[in-house]
């Protein structure tokens, strides 16, 4: 099947993705620009609610509990696509809301900018449980060690807990990365422009629906073929000095 | 919790606009059934596919392994979405070049959206799970296959007597969160045209221009199904004795 058309193919697949105007590689490396520039923000900004919801859940109070326990409950138990959308209306409405309660004119909030809230919001749960898990592999009597030697509980999370259990969490994070990455293919749904929506509208305009679906592929492989290479170099550095599983453990 | 949750669902119920409903409601069983077996069509048919693809990068051959092993990175590497527009758009531009398939009799069901959704959903399952079942058919002690061989089993008869139960039933409770997982991907069916749950809370918005109402509805439908699907794995799960040391 792919014989027969692939002498039109090959002629016109360089030409379609060539770089400038006629062809439309500027616009997918664009598109990949944007879907890593999100996908930046969003895991960030998930690893920061993640870190603040991990110890929250583990040391706050029955309130701070249970609302975070609402939060993961309610973002893990529903599509993301369906997360997604809910969240881009009310971050949108939420920010103009506030902008004219503040005497402000209303804006339209930029692509980037919500896509990195709403899917920030989302990481941000399922990071809190990844997190959450791996404090808990820190072995208690080294937070008690460190209390005893009157550590303030600040200084103890940066000093103790956090560099403990990064070995714990990096490959939890590494996945929760790798999901992040392929869902802001989700916001082309919203209408933003990233890979996905890029390559759609290429498509759509040259009607050589396959070499750009095809291409679009091969980018995101790449992607995740690289991080999978920067997360081994990390899980490395994060396990320097402990002692390997074989010959007995601890 | 449970205060909280109640406190929502009853401000839910009291201010927000339920009018829509009635007019939709005979619409959304009909929809939440096209989700439904959406997701238990493609688990099936996905681990149909899963079992051969673990089994093939856990003992298979070079020549068998590799092709398994790039499979399930590409599955895993690129967005269902993704995959979803090149099998409809991609495929479903080229088969109407053919004259032959135009006048064939499977013309009529390649016309049509769900076979590429379901497509492309079977084959993302087996990516992800054929990648489960590898870990799973590693996991099985060598001690029982050597048992299996030394009682004297042809092969295919210890792998479907001991081989290939022990691997599900050591995989059986990551392929319950899996499905879940692969439950809160079918909304992206939607995206060609393929009408479940999610797409009609779409025309509802289009059609009344209330936004969030249906939205939340839909999030609902979404956990209840996620809590159903949750409590049948762990009755599955309960129906396979287990002994742990």
């Amino acid at each position: 099947m792919l014989g027969l058309i692939a002498p039109t193919a090959a002629a016109s697949a360089f030409d379609l993705l060539a770089w400038s105007p006629p062809g439309w590689g500027a616009t997918l490396v664009a598109g990949l620009w944007n879907t890593i520039l999100i996908a930046f923000g969003a895991y960030g900004l998930g690893l920061l609610i993640g870190t603040l919801g991990a110890f929250g859940k583990l040391y706050g109070g029955p309130i701070t509990k249970d609302l975070l326990g609402v939060y993961t409950t309610l973002v893990r138990a529903v599509p993301e696509l369906v997360l997604i959308l809910i969240l881009y209306y009310l971050v949108t409405d939420a920010v103009n809301q506030i902008l004219v309660f503040n005497g402000y004119e209303r804006i339209q909030l930029s692509g980037v900018a919500a896509g990195i809230a709403v899917l920030g919001i989302v990481q941000g749960a399922y990071s809190t449980e990844v997190l959450r898990g791996a404090i808990q592999s820190v072995p208690a009597g080294q937070i008690e060690a460190a209390r005893a030697m009157g550590m303030p509980p600040l200084l103890l999370a940066r000093r103790v807990t956090l560099p403990l259990m990064t070995a714990a969490a990096v490959p939890g994070l590494a996945n929760l990365w790798l999901t992040c990455t392929k869902d802001t293919a989700l916001l082309a749904v919203v209408g933003f422009i990233e890979l996905t929506k890029a390559t759609s509208l290429a498509a759509a305009t040259t009607k050589s629906f396959l070499i750009f679906y095809l291409a679009a592929g091969v980018l995101y492989l790449i992607l995740s073929l690289l991080s999978g290479v920067v997360f081994g170099r990390i899980e490395r550095w994060a396990r320097r000095g402990q002692r390997p599983m074989a010959g007995g453990g601890m | 919790m449970a205060v909280l949750a109640v406190a929502i669902v009853l401000w839910c119920a009291v201010k927000l606009n339920w009018s829509w409903l009635p007019d939709y409601l005979p619409l959304i069983p009909l929809a939440i059934w096209r989700t439904i077996w959406l997701t238990v069509l493609s688990m099936s048919f996905g681990m149909m596919l899963a079992i051969p693809l673990g089994l093939a990068q856990a003992a298979g051959p070079w020549y068998l392994s590799t092709p398994a092993r790039i499979y399930c990175s590409i599955i895993r590497g690129t967005p269902l979405l993704l995959q979803l527009w090149l099998l409809y758009y991609g495929l479903g531009s080229l088969f109407p070049q053919f004259p032959w398939i135009r006048e064939s009799w499977m013309w009529p069901i390649l016309r049509q959206a769900w076979p590429y959704a379901l497509l492309a959903l079977t084959l993302s399952v087996a990516g992800y799970e054929g990648e489960v079942m590898r870990g799973a058919f590693k996991g099985v002690p060598g001690g029982q296959l050597e048992a299996a061989r030394a009682m004297g089993m042809p092969r295919s008869k210890s792998f479907f007597r001991i081989w290939l139960p022990q691997a599900l039933h050591r995989a059986l409770p990551t392929i319950g969160g899996e499905t879940v997982l692969q439950m809160k991907s079918t909304p992206l069916v939607a995206t060609i045209t393929v009408v479940d749950i999610y797409s009609l809370s779409k025309r509802v918005t289009q059609d009344t221009f209330i936004v969030y109402e249906p939205l939340l509805l839909l999030a609902v439908v979404y956990m209840i199904m996620a809590g159903l699907l949750v409590l049948f794995f762990r009755w599955l799960e309960s129906r396979v004795p287990s002994r742990t040391a």
